[in-house]
């Protein structure tokens, strides 16, 4: 139980649907057994990146701290801002760079493409080998649950108000079968030209 | 054992420390205070490591005077929250890394209380109640269940008696009572408990 990757608790997962995306993550921040706070978002911004972290909360800071950063820099470089998939290989090599050390994240990476419009989402290992999927990321405690549910409950190419639906039950069914999984949770429906931020009530034991 | 009790009120914060001193069995000394004013309206509240809890505070309370002498204004709660936690984070990844848990307490510039978790593995919650160690296990129940938004001085101390009595009753240690202070507008003040 000293596994730093299953002290504090919390997943999350990302699902691609027509033209849209959708990205939620459970609110919970454990101490093992003990739960201390139903108010830790997972899911980070950087505009129009979204990116999700679970595993060791200490390190989710740091390592959001870090790509607000170099997204930052990157933006005032560039004058322009970073599409999910440059994004996606930035997390892939800043990961890497602590092969030997590893952050103890799971990343996932979710966001349209300005310039195409193409749906993107992506998820990483701690040490940054990127996992391309057409459909789903899982990450977290209850990776194994959502494994199984969103298995179940996906299909391409909805709309975003069946997609939000799918995301939705699959987390919340997957946090509620997961004991360091729950407590609230928040989800991301993110279209070409809106971004809706929705808070889910759950089973607060 | 050592026990840290935050709770955060409207417009100040309340932070309670157990008076004991231990080393393995024995208890040495019955008035330690685990308290260190950083300055004007915040203070942290430290366990741990018997080495490492003054250091580190005094480390802090050195950075955090010495930037509010730099920069000609005094460093706010949520940046001295940020501070220690960077500090911590690292120091995790280091050949020896601090091994304390503490509490920030303060008022921050709206005048409205704060209190910041952070253990030393860098994780940092800031919330409205906090307590550190076993005297979690026996606290957050009360806290969770007397715990309002608008909650009063005079009730935050009726609350933080209520926390003393039970862990009286369930600590297997003699903890030696409580210390108590509080964060305002006016300053940090110790309060007769």
């Amino acid at each position: 139980m000293s596994d730093p990757s299953s002290i504090n608790g919390g997943t999350a997962v990302a699902m691609v649907g027509k033209d849209c995306i959708a990205i939620a993550s459970d609110m919970r921040l454990g101490s093992q057994s003990l739960g201390v706070s139903n108010n830790f978002e997972k899911i980070f911004n950087y505009d129009n990146v979204y990116f999700a972290l679970t595993g060791l909360a200490s390190d989710v800071l740091t390592v959001s701290e870090e790509f607000r950063m170099k997204t930052n820099l990157y933006k005032m470089k560039e004058e322009r801002i970073m599409e999910p998939e440059t994004f996606a290989n930035l997390v892939s090599s800043s990961l890497y760079e602590r092969r030997f050390g590893p952050w103890f994240v799971g990343p996932i990476v979710a966001g349209i493409n300005s310039k195409t419009n193409k749906p993107f989402i992506c998820g990483f290992d701690s040490i940054g080998c990127i996992d391309f999927a057409k459909d789903f990321i899982v990450s977290g405690t209850a990776s194994d649950q959502l494994f199984g549910i969103c298995e179940a409950l996906y299909e391409p190419n909805m709309e975003s108000e069946d997609l939000f639906e799918c995301i939705s039950q699959s987390l919340l069914n997957a946090a509620d079968r997961d004991a360091l999984s729950g407590w609230g949770a928040v989800v991301y429906i993110v279209t070409k030209d809106k971004v809706i931020k929705r808070y889910l009530k759950s089973r607060q034991d | 054992m050592d026990i840290v009790l935050g709770i955060r009120l409207k417009d100040a914060t309340l932070i309670a420390t157990s008076k004991a001193f231990t080393r393995g069995i024995s208890i040495l000394k019955d008035s330690d205070d685990k308290t260190l004013n950083l300055n004007k309206k915040n203070v942290i509240a430290i366990t741990g490591e018997s080495g490492d809890t003054i250091n580190f505070a005094e480390y802090i309370k050195g950075n955090v005077q010495l930037k509010g002498l730099r920069e000609g204004h005094e460093m706010e709660s949520d940046e001295i929250a940020s501070f220690v936690r960077h500090e911590l984070a690292r120091s995790l990844r280091s050949r020896s890394p601090y091994q304390v848990n503490l509490l920030v307490a303060g008022v921050n510039d709206k005048e409205e209380g704060f209190l910041s978790m952070i253990d030393y593995i860098g994780t940092r919650c800031d919330l409205p109640y906090a307590a550190h160690g076993y005297a979690a296990f026996y606290t957050m129940s009360l806290l969770d269940h007397h715990y309002r938004e608008d909650i009063s001085l005079d009730d935050g101390l009726k609350l933080l008696k209520l926390c003393e009595e039970e862990l009286n009753k369930r600590m297997p240690m003699d903890f030696k009572g409580l210390n108590v202070k509080i964060v305002d507008k006016e300053g940090i003040k110790v309060i007769d408990f």
